[in-house]
């Protein structure tokens, strides 16, 4: 390695990053065998939504906001994009309960778990931005109802529910970016320390050191990394 | 330990792995949730009622539109006195020492007589009547003109909260079927009448719509004029209510039909139908202080005592890893083994 190599920016972000995650890490073709559950299926589930979500989103982005509210496919659309909002919450509501009760933010997870409530807590005005923006009955009465809470601590000031330009580039850039970021990093965290072990019990751990002799720790594969 | 770094004797897993595909499993889950949301797009579409428009509000409720305008023109209309960020004539709500709404300031004035009523009359051609009244009322004193006001309002609002009460209407509100137009009779009004009868007109043509939105710039994407008019109306109101979208219904987390709306925001809507919040003048404020303070919780459970702890107390992780319970325990993994000292030869 030269000096100059040495002294590269990008070697050393790339470094860094490969350190922090190296590929078998970031595309994991194992897991530990206690993620056996159904609870795990949500997170997932939530990412799906999302890409179903900005996908249908993106439809309706292209053709304009008033497209869904005068063709038959235009509000299918945007009947799709609704049922993978709710869908997204729900998984989400899912996932963040069943993490919850897994304390998942044990074993320097503390990141993962700050991460997962702050998407949490952006997707809800990146909807309430996309209720706002739907130019019918519904937008009208949300914005005017949203106004006085937001107003109330000042937020009203420089964020105008009852601004449709405003909200609309809140709902399809400023606000999809925010989550999109927020779900990478978290993703990220995950495969970096890995999915939670479980609360061990104190008669397991007895009982494990008790036949210590007979059987030895499975190693894992040489292509997974263990949690950290 | 710390407060930051509560004592945490998780381990990494040295036990078992399986086999598992990461890109695989995610594209049946977005596969799987896509055919799920057609299926519900098919099965139960998504809500589009119309918007309601100044023009509706002044045909199908002409004595609210002018009664609304009346309040409008003399400033006593919900949007004239509510403060920032619309204009100064009001705090806006508080809790304790805390006026984030005043202290923020009016980043989107709005002067309820002027872009409500008089600047949409400025816009009326060829009527020396309206304009005759739009003169004497500007040359008023502002005295003067609130008092023209009230007297104008006053016999609309009686006649309202009789309407609402079931009570007999008084006869000083009269309102033409064939044509819609509003009579009100009241002494002391000046030129009030003859300009909530243009002003009437102009919405009904749906003249009022346009003017309401028109600024200094061709295109228009902000509605708040329009918006802020109709919700000091009574047509939003009353479509809110049939379709149970009230603010003692659990309020703007429903949407109209029988759609789950945003069901997320049921915590935040909780507070407003309970005291103390239920009845304040600063609810608004005092609900989002304590889902802002809930937030924060929220986010820093790993670090609040007892919230953190009571997973473990309340052994709901038993049912979800109970397929690893079942198993026969791993043994903790050994201590590491003093390297061997290398061949120097090799």
């Amino acid at each position: 390695m030269s000096g100059a190599h040495e002294s590269s920016w990008t070697v050393k972000v790339r470094e860094k990053a490969v350190a922090a995650l190296p590929p078998e890490k970031l595309l994991p073709d194992g897991q530990p065998t206690y993620v056996a559950s159904w609870i795990y299926m949500f997170g997932v589930a939530s990412i799906a939504a999302l890409v179903v979500i900005i996908t249908s989103g993106t439809i309706l982005a292209l053709k304009g906001p008033a497209w869904w509210h005068y063709t038959g496919i235009g509000h299918f659309f945007n009947s799709i994009h609704m049922w993978a909002v709710e869908l997204f919450f729900f998984a989400m509501v899912v996932h963040l309960w069943g993490k919850y009760w897994m304390a998942a933010w044990r074993g320097g997870r503390t990141r993962v778990w700050i991460t997962g409530a702050i998407t949490f807590l952006v997707a809800v005005p990146t909807a309430l931005t996309g209720y706002v923006s739907q130019q019918n009955f519904d937008a009208q009465w949300i914005s005017t109802q949203a106004k006085d809470g937001l107003n109330s601590v000042g937020v009203g000031a420089f964020f105008n529910v009852t601004n449709f330009g405003q909200m609309y580039s809140y709902h399809v850039l400023l606000l999809p970016i925010a989550v999109v970021v927020l779900v990478s990093a978290h993703v990220l965290l995950v495969r970096r320390h890995g999915v939670v072990p479980p609360i061990e019990l104190k008669a397991r751990l007895v009982s494990a050191s008790a036949g210590e002799a007979q059987a030895p720790p499975t190693p894992p594969p040489a292509t997974v990394g263990a949690g950290s | 330990m710390s407060l930051l770094h509560p004592k945490d004797d998780t381990k990494p897993w040295m036990g078992a792995y399986q086999p598992y595909d990461l890109v695989k499993e995610a594209c049946i889950a977005v596969g799987v949730i896509a055919l799920l949301a057609i299926l519900l797009a098919v099965l139960f579409s998504s809500p589009d009622e119309k918007p309601s428009t100044v023009a509706q509000w002044a045909r199908q409720l002409p004595a609210n539109f002018v009664e609304t305008a009346a309040t409008e023109l003399d400033g006593t209309s919900g949007t004239a006195t509510y403060g920032p960020p619309y204009n100064h004539n009001g705090e806006g709500q508080h809790a304790a020492f805390i006026y984030l709404q005043k202290w923020l300031g009016v980043s989107h004035p709005i002067n309820t007589a002027d872009d409500y009523v008089i600047g949409p009359l400025r816009t009326v051609p060829n009527d020396p009547t309206l304009q005759a009244a739009l003169a004497e009322y500007q040359a008023a004193p502002q005295k003067t003109q609130k008092a023209w006001g009230e007297a104008y309002a006053t016999p609309l609002e009686e006649d309202a909260q009789a309407e609402e009460e079931g009570k007999p209407l008084p006869k000083t509100v009269s309102i033409d079927p064939h044509t819609g137009m509003v009579s009100v009779q009241a002494t002391g009004t000046g030129p009030v009448p003859v300009m909530m009868t243009s002003l009437l007109s102009l919405a009904r043509s749906g003249g009022l719509d346009g003017s309401l939105l028109t600024s200094k710039q061709f295109f228009q994407t902000d509605y708040t004029n329009p918006l802020l008019f109709m919700a000091d109306g009574g047509l939003l109101d009353q479509r809110a209510e049939e379709q149970h979208l009230g603010g003692d219904e659990w309020g703007m987390m429903n949407e109209t039909g029988s759609y789950p709306g945003q069901a997320w925001l049921w915590l935040y809507a909780l507070w407003y139908q309970i005291e103390p919040f239920k009845n304040s003048e600063n609810a608004d404020i005092l609900v989002m202080l304590v889902m802002g303070v809930l937030s924060l919780a929220f986010i820093s459970i790993p670090f609040i005592p007892g919230v953190r702890d009571l997973p473990r107390k309340i052994p709901i992780y038993k049912l979800i890893w109970r397929e690893h319970y079942a198993a026969p325990a791993s043994p903790p993994p050994a201590p590491p083994r003093p390297q061997a000292v290398p061949d120097p030869r090799s």
